[in-house]
């Protein structure tokens, strides 16, 4: 809120932002942020979603202009907001959706706006020779006369980083650059960041992850209701601290609620996934066999191709399975049919929300209720916006769909509160079974244990199965075991919780076996290549 | 459950009243937000020609820009799924054609089948039906691009067209079939009456109808709609063929108020380019999700006063087109103006 210790420690930091507001209609984003980046350090912003994050983001990388206040950089006032060759000199921006165009080659992409050459005309040779520079330089080992859409997500955000040197920035916006990236990939980033850090680039670094910043950073700053509410070096904060900041209130830690009571080996039914097989795009699955009983949740991890999300996906029905079959309650579920998968009971909160959780056009009651139109609809299909508000209005309340009205277009709300409405649509209909991936990618520590608990209630009271699929290993703290996959075989199975964190990235990497604590008819141990568990309990 | 959603549940309940008001007051305005142009326009009509301001005048007027209004409404669901249909024009030429064909005698230039009227009104819109599941069989399940298949389509039917006129003109149409066209109650035509019906209908049934709002749906975003248990094909599909059947009838009203079927009705005529737009002029996106029937009725009734002001006004019969094109492209740019940055996209 006040000028920080930071910046009187430095005459000259890399970037200021002095009294910055920002309104969007009668929205107030910011409020007076006083912010500044030294060179040769690394601050990591964060705050729950909504707090004005990406706004200040915006603001600082010259797309839009502050209602009041002040950027400066280097001492001297930022460029007019009509020229953009002259923010990016001083400040560039990585931000969370990538930024390349996947036609053109590394090399173009690293210089794009401003090939070398002269008099129009582009030197290619020069610009293959000045790419292959810097990333030599940086050590960045990327083939720079590929094109881009070959590239993995960890590669692209490379090339905007490279992009960013060869303009000659000194100063690094990094928008949750870990969000798409694996473990290990996320281990290489922290690596070049502390490497650019450490070269006297100015680093900020926004992340959902407190770890990551206490990891990288230097200094941390914690943003609420568009105020910057706590500046301070890294080595004077914890958690608690940080936490307490974001929340404004006292601190509660992330997800309490613990696995449920065990469930009874309730009858017969739930989801039966019997040697499955299918290559897919996001990772193949091999022969892979698994149940969810009524009531229990079931997590599911690996590596980012190990097909985690493809096992996911075949159960909800948006991706086809080649052999094997998928039965709920005893019911066959058909290859690739979302709509019938549905009819029989299985709810589904996608990975990517943006593509796939909701139409950002239609409101929040509208695309909360979409799953139970045909409930809503009156004779003949029409249908009454007041039933779809009524409808909507318990589950906005549950899981305190924060929005102007339940008219309000999805598109319009914060992303946080976007990934609850893709959770009320996936619970509006009361399924026996929830598929959920990665449902707390890219949202912030208090509405990540409010979803989570919220998924918990609600397969505890109404004896739904949970399968979560994530990478994201504190989600699975609410769930009764977890299976492993590793190229698309089911590994290994953790069935006593707590999952140890350290024990978990060790199976998803292949290395070590789940515990040993498992019970009943386990024919083939934890299975090469054979399905794991399946406890032959047919359907009826 | 903790003091932070307690709080935000009574911000939840806070907003939840008295809100839905205003923004559905806001969404009025921005759907009537061509009127005051449409308001400008009959001004000018007025200053123009003393008699452009007559029941007469905007009885015809309102025959003949039905044609055109059932067309746009066609076209404006396939821009909401996100598609596009550029053959409309060669079905609102060839099924008419067609049914005519089948149904004048040898003398008039028709097959000689003698069918009757109602007969071959059915087979018109089958005729439009028939083309539509073509084109959606071919966008959907082909997973070809719209704008190739459609423009190819156009030239397919346009062809056929020409093939079954050869060069003629069907006359002699029955009454039955020109009933629609150019039949009037007092001094209203009756085209104008089932064109207003329509839109209304189209209206309601966007608003109303579970499948009304899956169109919306699957034009917003049909990943989407798919993860939510929409049959997103299915949709598409059927709303191309529900487009081109009132293309069709659009063809039928046409052939009715000139009580004749040319080889140019349609694709020779162009009136593709009036159908988009007029559906854009009134706020319908060519990216699909985002549109209404006011607009898209408004758009088609700022043509209609425009060609007919250009006809009053004693332009020139050989500049007539270039000032109604150049008159056209400033109505987009002030939706665009009038609608902001969502408009004419």
């Amino acid at each position: 809120m006040t000028d920080s210790a930071l910046s009187a420690a430095s005459p000259a930091p890399a970037v200021e932002a002095a009294g910055i507001h920002k309104h969007f209609g009668s929205t107030q984003a910011l409020r007076g942020v006083d912010l500044s980046l030294q060179p040769g350090r690394c601050l990591g912003l964060v705050g729950r979603n909504g707090a004005g994050k990406s706004t200040l983001v915006s603001i600082l990388s010259g797309i839009y202009a502050a209602d009041a206040g002040q950027v400066r950089f280097d001492g001297s006032p930022a460029p007019p907001l009509g020229a953009p060759g002259e923010w990016r000199r001083r400040i560039a921006t990585v931000f969370q959706h990538s930024m390349v165009v996947p036609g053109l080659t590394v090399a173009e992409n690293v210089f794009l706006g401003h090939h070398p050459g002269r008099g129009g005309l582009v030197d290619w040779r020069r610009m293959r020779e000045q790419a292959r520079q810097i990333m030599a330089d940086w050590g960045f080992h990327l083939d720079v006369s590929q094109p881009c859409a070959s590239l993995s997500v960890e590669q692209r955000q490379i090339v905007e980083i490279a992009r960013a040197l060869a303009a000659g920035t000194r100063c690094l916006l990094l928008d949750e650059p870990t969000a798409a990236l694996e473990r290990a990939a996320v281990q290489r980033l922290f690596a070049r960041v502390r490497q650019l850090v450490s070269s006297g680039v100015a680093v900020l670094y926004i992340s959902h992850h407190l770890e990551e910043v206490f990891e990288i950073c230097q200094d941390a700053a914690v943003i609420r209701d568009g105020q910057l509410v706590l500046t301070a070096p890294i080595t004077e904060l914890s958690t608690e601290r940080m936490v307490a900041a974001m929340v404004g209130a006292s601190p509660r830690g992330p997800v309490v609620t613990g696995p449920a009571a065990k469930p009874e080996p309730v009858s017969q039914g739930g989801l039966v996934v019997d040697h499955v097989s299918v290559r897919a795009p996001r990772g193949s699955l091999r022969h892979v066999s698994l149940e969810v009983r009524p009531g229990e949740r079931v997590g599911v991890t690996g590596l980012l191709s190990a097909g985690v999300s493809t096992l996911a996906r075949v159960v909800a029905g948006t991706e086809p399975y080649e052999s094997g079959e998928v039965r709920l309650d005893g019911r066959r579920l058909a290859p690739g049919r979302r709509d019938l998968a549905l009819r029989a009971g299985v709810g589904y909160i996608p990975e990517d929300r943006q593509a796939e959780g909701f139409v950002s056009l239609l409101g929040v009651a509208e695309n909360g209720t979409m799953s139970i139109v045909d409930w809503l609809a009156r004779r003949l299909g029409w249908l009454r916006p007041r039933a779809r508000a009524a409808a909507m209005a318990p589950l906005a309340r549950t899981l305190s769909i924060v929005s102007s009205g339940l008219g309000q277009p999805v598109g319009e709300l914060s992303g946080g509160n976007q990934q609850k409405v893709t959770v009320a649509r996936a619970i509006a209909r009361r399924p026996r079974l929830i598929v959920a991936i990665a449902p707390t990618r890219g949202v912030d520590v208090a509405s990540k244990s409010l979803l989570l608990a919220e998924l918990a209630a609600v397969t505890a009271e109404s004896g739904a199965g949970l399968l979560l699929a994530t990478d994201e290993l504190s989600d699975l703290d609410i769930c009764d075991r977890v299976v492993v996959l590793v190229r698309g075989e089911i590994f290994t199975e953790f069935r006593a919780p707590p999952f140890g964190r350290e024990a978990l990235i060790a199976a998803t990497e292949g290395l070590a076996r789940g515990d040993s604590a498992r019970p009943d008819s386990d024919s083939n141990g934890s299975g090469q290549s054979g399905p794991a568990d399946s406890d032959g309990q047919g359907p009826a | 459950m903790t003091d932070i959603s307690e709080r935000s549940r009574a911000e939840v309940e806070a907003v939840l009243q008295g809100r839905s008001r205003r923004t559905a007051a806001f969404s009025l305005v921005r759907e009537a937000s061509l009127i005051p142009v449409l308001v400008v326009l009959i001004v000018v009509g007025t200053l123009v020609n003393s008699a452009f301001l007559t029941v007469s005048n905007f009885s015809g007027i309102g025959q003949q820009v039905s044609a055109l209004g059932v067309t746009v409404v066609g076209e404006s669901l396939i821009l909401l799924i996100g598609g596009m249909d550029l053959s409309l024009e060669g079905t609102y030429g060839l099924a008419p054609t067609a049914a005519a064909w089948l149904m004048v005698p040898a003398l008039a230039f028709g097959s000689g089948a003698m069918l009757s009227p109602y007969l071959a009104i059915v087979i018109l819109l089958a005729v439009g039906a028939a083309i539509g599941l073509v084109n959606g069989l071919l966008i959907v399940k082909g997973r070809l691009n719209g704008f190739i298949v459609t423009l190819g389509m156009t030239i397919v039917l346009a062809g056929l067209q020409q093939g079954i006129v050869k060069g003629n003109t069907l006359f002699n149409l029955p009454a039955a079939f020109n009933y629609l066209g150019a039949k009037e109650y007092g001094q209203v035509p009756v085209s104008l009456i089932v064109t207003a019906v329509i839109f209304l209908a189209a209206g309601l049934f966007l608003r109303y109808h579970r499948v009304g709002r899956a169109i919306y749906a699957v034009g917003g975003n049909s990943e989407a709609a798919r993860a939510a248990g929409i049959k997103v094909d299915r949709i598409r599909i059927g709303v191309y063929v529900v487009g081109s059947v009132l293309a069709a009838l659009g063809g039928l009203m046409e052939a009715g108020r000139v009580s004749a079927v040319t080889g140019t009705q349609g694709y020779q005529e162009g009136i593709i380019f009036a159908v988009f737009a007029a559906a854009v002029i009134g706020g319908v996106s060519l990216r699909g999700g985002r549109g209404n029937m006011v607009g898209a009725a408004s758009g088609v009734v700022l043509l209609g006063l425009v060609q007919n002001i250009l006809d009053l006004s004693q332009v020139s019969n050989y500049w007539i087109e270039a000032v109604d094109g150049a008159v056209i492209l400033f109505a987009l740019l002030l939706a665009r103006i009038i609608g902001g940055e969502a408009a004419a996209e």
